[in-house]
């Protein structure tokens, strides 16, 4: 168990949180003429990375809003979390 | 003509609250705290830009600046209370029977905001005596210790794994509202008077 930070109410514990895969996924431009294996691309494959990454969450039984965090997926530490729309923030 | 006939059916049916049938129970509680549901309280789900038009008009007719403050509750007129729920909505709670509050906060927001009568969504249980911080900490991992939470505090958090809004409204985490939905009501119920039973035979509950 450990606590994270929302951006909006602050520290509470992880259990109040849910996870909502990677961040900074954009919709893909010019929509109308991409190729079923694009779309597959936008809507299926995601990074996997060992070490941080970005992830959306929402604190679901808090303020219910959500913001991006950086995890680092080996040690399920969350390094960082800012608000949607800003930039994300450089981790060591 | 169907809203005049549901709303004739609603106020002659005897309403019944979600905790009713427990008052009895609940009174009966080592005398450390104090559980008493309060029913019908007036509860309106509003959502402005904050520092808005929408905002302004809204305080005029509540009578108190919005609470932009993360996890904070204010009060403002008429007994209305103004609960920050996130960094653009708010929930107000008032007294049962403020049919008109609805009316004149939608009058003013307008077409920039939104209000949403949920007086049905939660009913409120209020807990008091020395012992309240103490109780609610069986199932409640947030501090209530009046230095972290002052009077004015308002969290929506987990009790006993149940979504609620805690609002802090004394000084010494004395007096608190925990606002749960209707449908976890007897279970919240159920469950608080669990965590007092332990205090049974205990001299400082006394």
């Amino acid at each position: 168990m450990q606590l994270i930070a929302c951006p909006h109410c602050g520290p509470r514990e992880e259990t109040e949180f849910h996870y909502g895969g990677q961040a900074h996924v954009a919709y893909p431009a010019g929509n109308a003429t991409l190729s079923d294996e694009e779309w597959g691309q936008f809507v299926f494959f995601r990074d996997n990375p060992k070490g941080p990454f970005a992830e959306r969450w929402v604190h679901s039984a808090g303020c219910r809003r959500w913001f991006n965090a950086v995890r680092d997926t080996a040690t399920h530490q969350i390094l960082a979390v800012y608000r949607q729309g800003e930039p994300k923030p450089v981790v060591a | 003509m169907t809203v005049d006939i549901v709303s004739r059916t609603v106020q002659d049916s005897a309403r019944r609250s979600p905790l009713g049938t427990y008052a009895g129970q609940l009174a009966a509680v080592p005398k450390g705290v104090s559980i008493r549901e309060v029913p019908f309280l007036t509860q309106l789900d509003l959502r402005v830009e904050p520092g808005g038009e929408a905002a302004a008009a809204a305080e005029r007719v509540l009578g108190v600046a919005l609470p932009t403050t993360a996890c904070t509750a204010v009060s403002g007129v008429d007994g209305a209370e103004v609960l920050w729920l996130g960094p653009d909505e708010w929930l107000v709670v008032a007294p049962a029977g403020q049919d008109a509050l609805e009316g004149d906060l939608r009058a003013a927001v307008g077409q920039q905001g939104a209000v949403v009568d949920v007086s049905a969504q939660r009913t409120t249980i209020a807990i008091s005596g020395p012992r309240t911080a103490d109780l609610l900490a069986h199932g409640c991992s947030l501090d209530l210790d009046p230095r972290v939470s002052p009077k004015g505090t308002c969290v929506q958090t987990l009790l006993a794994l149940a979504g609620v809004v805690l609002v802090v409204r004394d000084e010494h985490a004395g007096d608190v509202w925990v606002l749960v939905r209707s449908s976890f009501a007897r279970y919240l119920a159920d469950w608080l008077l669990d965590a007092c039973a332990e205090y049974e035979d205990d001299p400082s509950w006394r």
